[in-house]
């Protein structure tokens, strides 16, 4: 396997780890009025009385009203997009629990997976260079002092 | 070719940094709201005493929508005089004062509103369908709608006899139709 085949398999597992994050939506897996497309909508809605809380995580009062609209709006007709549309319209991008990625927000989504990439090369160029050092390199053996191998063979001799 | 690499480690840690200090010095609670600019979202409701109350009827009026609850100590404390003061200032000035109790109970509700003897009208959103089609995320939040019925201001926070009366005079000023 070349070096670069090394470092691709490495980048496209990092991927592969990284990959799919929230779930979008789907329009047509979403059947309005059942109460699990609620809790899609309301699981990608941040609860806006709480910390770090979701729409449907929430037992607060404003987040069982919350459901409350969204169950109302389903009922009305409206698609799970218009619903989240709607919160998005009243309460800016803020409301969404993962950032949309375009724009400014793209650097969420790709500074990591930017900083996994890198330090794998990084890592990948140093294992690199460690495994290969001066292979074919033959390094001539140490200079031997005279004196000392005639000691050594000295005392090996008076040992046995 | 070394010494350059030396400097360019160190180097790349600082957009990273000015990111990170970017994050930090924004608020958490200062979140820009898109209604600004906006035309008022419109809803009828009860009054605490029963009564109805729609916004729209009071369309060429300068209109303080603001989102109360009695269980939001200190600042709707703090700020009930402020509104009870200046709505009885402004009131024969073409201005109106319009309470949103939320998340609460009407008893505790209307005891809040005997303490302080607040005289502007206050309705209750049982449903919270207001609240969120102002955007409302805590209390209280106060809207300055001009008389052509826009969100000119969002204030988070207790509102101070600065903020109403800059607010409101700037509001008054503007000729009555745009």
């Amino acid at each position: 396997m070349s070096r670069a085949a090394i470092v691709l398999t490495a980048v496209l597992a990092a991927l592969a780890l990284v990959g799919p994050a929230a779930p979008a939506i789907d329009a047509q897996t979403a059947r309005p009025g059942t109460e699990e497309v609620v809790h899609d909508i309301a699981s990608q809605l941040r609860c806006v009385v709480c910390q770090n809380l979701s729409v449907a995580d929430s037992p607060s009062e404003m987040a069982g009203q919350m459901r409350a609209i969204i169950r109302e709006r389903l009922a009305a007709g409206e698609s799970p997009a218009d619903v989240q549309h709607y919160f998005v319209d009243r309460y800016g991008e803020w409301i969404l629990l993962s950032p949309p990625r375009r724009g400014f927000n793209l650097l969420v989504w790709l500074l990591p997976l930017a900083a996994v990439v890198v330090g794998l090369a990084a890592t990948a160029a140093l294992v690199w260079r460690w495994t290969h050092r001066r292979r074919g390199v033959r390094t001539a053996p140490a200079a031997v002092d005279p004196a000392m191998s005639e000691r050594i063979r000295r005392e090996l001799e008076r040992g046995s | 070719m070394k010494r350059l690499w030396r400097w360019l480690i160190p180097l790349a840690a600082v957009p990273v940094l000015v990111l990170l200090a970017y994050g930090f010095v924004l608020s958490p609670r200062d979140i820009p709201s898109p209604l600004v600019g906006r035309p008022a979202p419109g809803f009828a409701l009860a009054t605490l005493e029963g009564g109805p109350l729609e916004l729209a009827t009071h369309r060429g009026k300068v209109v303080v929508v603001n989102f109360w609850a009695s269980w939001c100590y200190p600042a709707c404390y703090e700020e009930a005089p402020v509104l009870e003061r200046n709505w009885r200032g402004y009131r024969n000035r073409g201005v109106v004062v319009v309470g949103v109790d939320i998340q609460d109970k009407r008893e505790a509700a209307l005891k809040f509103v005997g303490d302080f003897g607040l005289t502007f009208p206050v309705v209750q959103d049982l449903k919270g369908t207001v609240s969120v089609d102002y955007g409302v995320y805590g209390v209280p939040e106060t809207f300055f709608l001009d008389r052509q019925g826009k969100i000119r201001l969002k204030h988070v926070g207790a509102v101070t006899d600065d903020v109403f009366r800059t607010t409101v005079d700037r509001l008054l000023a503007e000729p009555a139709s745009q």
